[in-house]
């Protein structure tokens, strides 16, 4: 057993690594499961095998180097001294070893070159390869490349390869035509189960002499190229959907390809090999299936309509019966050819003929020429004016058709505008107006109207003794009047009177009869004037209505050639046009006068307005504002016309009508009164202002004087003394001077007076003051005064007034010549008293006379009424009615006295008619 | 007041060198200007005396003819005494414009004369070109005294407001008028 043993030994065969003797003790080692032992890599490390640039995102966050936040930044280095040692870093220098490991992304392992790499991929490479070969020294050596080459094609290809396909070739089986003539002919109709290809093409194959039969070729490799620009905005290769196609009975391009007509032989014409080769399986479609090896299955969105087929069969066409699809194809485009036939020519290669006719451009006819248009021109031979050869004009007027009716506007440069224009067609000229009178108001132009024709009466009645002492038995003969004014106008008139102007338009006929006596006036026909006047008139209206028109015409022309083309009518309302007046008026004051002169004071003086006061005046005051919500101030305004001139004519002149008080004294101071508004603020004004400027210079240097003197210490009896002393020796130069203000001397001659001393020029004013009074004095002198009061003036006093200066407080007996010396020294500033204010001033004193004669009279009777106003005055507060009442037998008591009564019927008024008012 | 027809009101609070108002309605030159408490009076050479009425918002325009040289209120505010170059002085209601009294005897044709009304309203007076200043009684309207002021026109005339005292200006001398018993302390 032991010999067997040991021989059993040495015949053991043992394989394998025996284990471990177990010690003693020791427990056997369970061994790990599969699903518990984990991987490591080469380095030891668990579950990585890629680098950080393998392995993706999470690679990237897990596995990366060094730390979670990824690879470590390299530290500073200073590059003071390894600044040779900077090196461009690559994606490499980043790398894991495992990306550069056999599995990475960038592994560093050995790799079969392009050169070793399948040949399928590059045919430039394999060609170039080829050519090499055959122009080799060796030829066919690179036929061994293919051996030596590692296998890199794919499995399609490969499988092609082994069926046959070789790289060039088209995919398909293979063809016995040659590839160009492969196309299908159009004629024949493929429909429904179609003749197998064998018959079909067999009978191709007839007709190719020099094909062999048995020699089959491969199909073209060509990739379809689709030559249809693409013209939309759709996506590549989108085809919507084609209504006609969902139309029943209208045959879409789907239908046609199943049967494959005329219209597709256009795309046949480009080789569609595609077409060409699906087709050789024969019959194809959706309906069919699409063959293994075919390309068709690219349609799949094409839908089956019912509407692709047809339903009926329609009727056949009589006659060789090749109607409908089944017809030949020339047949089929016959109509087509119809239009093509347009075109008879060749084309050139490259272009075909357009599908659609362009559309015709619009053709505009000519003008249509003017009937009588000749084509040349000739020049009519110009006839002066005024000239006798009667037929030579006949002749002309014959052949213009008309003839200029005025000789005299022959020549163009003659005409006016408005003879031009008339001559032009043109229309007047209607924005501005004809006349003045059109810028007024109606009831201006009425006004105007009525001042006119009266002061044509007034020279009418000026005219008519005249004429009747001239030409006894005919007033006013019209004849004269025409004449006169024919003469007055001339030949002006020419174009006066058209139809925009009408100076009688309130009356019609007579507007009527004017237009007619215009156009005969233009016409020159003198005699005939009167025709167009009225007849049922007398003459001498007749004779004044002419007149009249005389006048319009003239004042037409006047105005409306000039006026209206230079101005034009403004297209807005204009406020300038317009005036602010205050909406109520003072209103007139005669019969006001009236009242003051009876002492009626109250209603009939009285004159109320609203008026508005400043806001700030009115808290100034402290009063509340009456007005709080008015923004005008003062009193209220209304617009009115500005320039109408009766806005400014009949303001009434307080002035004249004041000194209606008594007759002479209106007299003297209407006479004395300019038309212009006089300030009544002093008399002498007035007297000043009838010499104008040298008046003026000399009160000037006057007052200039008078300022001197009240500067001047002296007391003003003394000097007044002085002057009157002083009036002697003066007086001389005093009457030269008045001499000159008559004469107007230059003003030199009043400087050199004037700019003298001051003493000479404030004694000769005095002088003067004083020559001028001495004539009113004495007539004051003269004068009776009455009154009680006022004591008696007299040149005589004055040297008692010099004496009694001393005591200006007694002194009553004062001259009034002093009284106006004093007044030209201490006044306040008023231009000195001309003889007109003094004799002004007299008159007034007269007036005042015979005033106080009255007050005698009537003294008593006053007495009365102020007794009654003391009554009145304490009812005051009870009634303002009672006051009137009052007021009323006052009045009725001055009318009980007869003197008073005689008073007051010079005013022309009875106080009963007063109070009725 | 001013000569060219106008009436100028201004505030002297704002200085302002404009005024806030003009009121231009008279016709001429206008020679007197009053005012009371709410009340605007005026008289013009126009003839009229124009009161403008802030708180009623009214003009009330008299017509008296004459030109005016002078208005003046009454103490009682009730009524306006009016000069005119006519040489009569009238007293006229100040609501309704009726004469209340008309004063003569003085002279007042060419300059612009003052007239006062006496600080009880018992009297009116008047300068006059006489050189005298004459007073009446306001009630009666009979002259009541007639003072000799000096030989020349006595051009401006004032009293006090509440004391007998009158102030005159003639010929270059201003004079103050007392009563009779007044004793100069």
């Amino acid at each position: 057993a032991a010999e067997s043993s040991e021989s059993d030994e040495e015949d053991l065969v043992s394989y394998g690594t025996a284990l471990q003797p177990l010690q003693e003790g020791e427990r056997i080692k369970k061994p790990v499961p599969l699903q518990e032992q984990t991987v490591k890599d080469a380095k030891g490390r668990y579950q990585r095998f890629h680098g950080a640039f393998t392995g993706g995102f999470s690679a990237g966050y897990f596995n990366t180097v060094g730390t979670k936040e990824g690879w470590t930044p390299s530290a500073f280095v200073s590059s003071r001294q390894k600044r040779a040692d900077r090196t461009i870093l690559g994606p490499e220098d980043f790398m894991d070893e495992e990306d550069l490991s056999e599995f990475g992304i960038a592994p560093k392992d050995i790799t079969t070159t392009d050169d070793f790499a399948s040949k399928a991929k590059d045919r430039i490479k394999e060609k170039a390869k080829q050519i090499a070969g055959v122009v080799a020294a060796i030829p066919g050596t690179t036929a061994f490349d293919d051996l030596i080459g590692p296998s890199k094609i794919t499995v399609g290809v490969e499988l092609l390869r082994k069926m046959g396909w070789k790289e060039g070739q088209g995919i398909g089986p293979r063809l016995k035509r040659k590839p160009h003539r492969q196309k299908p002919d159009p004629g024949v109709k493929v429909y429904g189960c179609a003749l197998p290809p064998g018959l079909s093409e067999g009978s191709e194959d007839e007709e190719d002499e020099y094909q062999p039969e048995n020699v089959t070729f491969a199909p073209k490799d060509i990739m379809p190229v689709d030559l249809t620009p693409k013209e939309n905005v759709h996506g590549l290769g989108y085809k919507g959907l084609d209504p006609s196609q969902a139309l029943f009975g209208v045959s879409g391009r789907e239908h046609l390809n199943l049967f494959p007509g005329g219209s597709e032989d256009t795309s046949n014409l480009l080789g569609d090999v595609r077409h060409s080769k699906g087709r050789k399986l024969g019959i194809t479609g959706q309906a069919f299936g699409v063959g293994a090896l075919e390309e068709e299955d690219d349609d799949i969105y094409a839908t089956e309509m019912l509407s692709k087929y047809d339903t009926v069969i329609k009727d056949e066409e009589p006659g060789d019966g090749l109607y409908g699809w089944t017809a030949p194809k020339q047949y089929k485009s016959k109509k087509r050819s119809e239009r093509e036939v347009k075109y008879i020519g060749k084309i050139l290669d490259g272009f075909s003929l357009a599908s659609k006719s362009s559309t015709p451009s619009k053709i505009y006819p000519p003008p249509d020429l003017p009937r009588n248009y000749r084509p040349v021109h000739y020049f009519r031979p110009v006839i002066a004016a005024g000239n006798e050869n009667c037929p030579l004009r006949k002749a002309l007027e014959e052949s213009t058709g008309k003839l200029e009716s005025d000789a005299t506007q022959q020549s163009r440069h003659a005409l006016n505008a408005s003879q031009r224009r008339e001559r032009l067609g043109e229309t007047g000229l209607k924005g501005p107006a004809p006349s003045v009178l059109e810028y007024l108001s109606e009831k201006d132009r009425e006004r105007l109207k009525e001042v006119k024709q009266a002061s044509e009466q007034q020279m009418k009645a000026k005219m008519l003794p005249q004429q009747s002492r001239s030409s006894r038995f005919q007033p006013a003969s019209p004849d004269d009047a025409s004449h006169k004014w024919q003469m007055l106008l001339g030949g002006q008139l020419g174009n006066a009177g058209s139809s925009d102007f009408k100076p009688f338009a309130r009356n019609p006929e007579k507007q009527k009869r004017y237009e007619s006596f215009v156009k005969s006036l233009k016409q020159g026909e003198k005699d005939t004037l009167e025709h167009y006047l009225d007849p049922s008139m007398t003459e001498w209206e007749r004779g004044r209505e002419q007149e009249e028109f005389f006048r319009a015409a003239m004042f037409y022309k006047s105005s409306n050639s000039t006026l209206s083309s230079r101005f034009t009518r403004a297209k807005y309302e204009d406020d300038v046009d317009k005036v602010e007046v205050p909406r109520d008026q003072e209103n007139d004051i005669d019969d006001k006068e009236t009242a003051v002169k009876m002492k009626m004071f109250g209603k009939l003086t009285r004159d109320k307005f609203e008026w508005h006061p400043e806001k700030l005046l009115c808290k100034r005051f402290n009063v509340p504002d009456p007005y709080p919500d008015s923004s005008i101030v003062g009193l209220p305004k209304v617009k009115r016309d500005k320039y109408s001139v009766f806005n400014f004519l009949t303001v009434p002149e307080p002035t004249t009508s004041v000194t209606q008080v008594t007759n002479e004294k209106m007299q003297q101071n209407n006479s004395l009164n300019k038309p212009k508004k006089p300030s009544r603020w002093d008399v002498s004004d007035k007297e000043k202002e009838k010499k104008d400027a040298i008046s003026e210079f000399i009160s000037l240097a006057r007052s200039k004087a008078d300022v001197q003197q009240q500067q001047s210490p002296v007391p003003a009896t003394e000097e007044c003394g002085a002057g009157l002393s002083e009036t002697l020796p003066t007086e001389v130069a005093n009457e030269d001077k008045d001499q000159e203000e008559e004469s107007r001397p230059s003003m030199d001659l009043f400087k050199a007076i004037f700019v003298s001393s001051s003493d000479e020029k404030s004694s000769s004013s005095e002088e003067e003051s004083d020559e001028e009074q001495q004539p009113t004095t004495s007539v004051i002198n003269s004068e009776t005064t009455k009154e009680v009061d006022l004591p008696d003036t007299s040149s005589s006093n004055v040297q008692e007034n010099v004496a009694d200066t001393t005591d200006p407080g007694v002194s009553l007996l004062t001259a009034s010549k002093q009284e106006l010396d004093a007044a030209e020294e201490f006044g306040p500033k008023l231009p000195p008293a001309f003889s007109s204010g003094r004799l002004c001033r007299l008159l007034v004193r007269k007036e005042k006379h015979r005033k106080n004669r009255e007050k005698h009279k009537t003294k008593r009777e006053h007495k009365h009424k102020k007794e009654k106003k003391k009554k009145h005055k304490k009812q005051k507060n009870k009634g303002k009615h009672k006051n009137k009442k009052s007021e009323k037998d006052s009045s009725s008591d001055t009318a009980d006295s007869s003197d008073s009564l005689s008073d007051i019927d010079t005013t022309g008024l009875s106080p009963k008619e007063l109070l009725r008012r | 007041g001013s000569i060219d027809s106008t009436i100028r009101c201004w505030d002297c609070r704002s200085r302002r060198p404009d005024p806030i108002q003009v009121l231009d309605e008279a016709k001429d030159g206008v020679s007197s200007v009053k005012v009371s408490d709410h009340e605007i009076l005026s008289g013009s050479v126009d003839g009229r005396v124009r009161r403008y009425d802030l708180r009623a918002g009214q003009l009330c325009s008299d017509y008296v003819g004459s030109p005016i040289t002078s208005v003046c209120f009454s103490k009682d505010g009730q009524c306006a005494l009016v000069a005119s170059l006519d040489s009569t002085l009238r007293l006229l209601d100040k609501e309704t414009g009726e004469l209340l009294g008309e004063y003569t005897g003085h002279r007042s044709t060419t300059y612009r004369l003052d007239c006062v009304l006496s600080e009880q309203d018992t009297h009116v007076g008047s300068a006059s070109e006489d050189g005298n200043v004459y007073f009446w009684d306001l009630v009666e309207g009979s002259l009541a005294l007639s003072l000799a002021v000096g030989p020349g026109v006595v051009q401006s005339l004032s009293f006090h407001p509440t004391l007998p005292c009158l102030l005159t200006a003639t010929q270059g001398q201003v004079q103050l008028w007392r009563e009779e018993t007044f004793q100069p302390e």
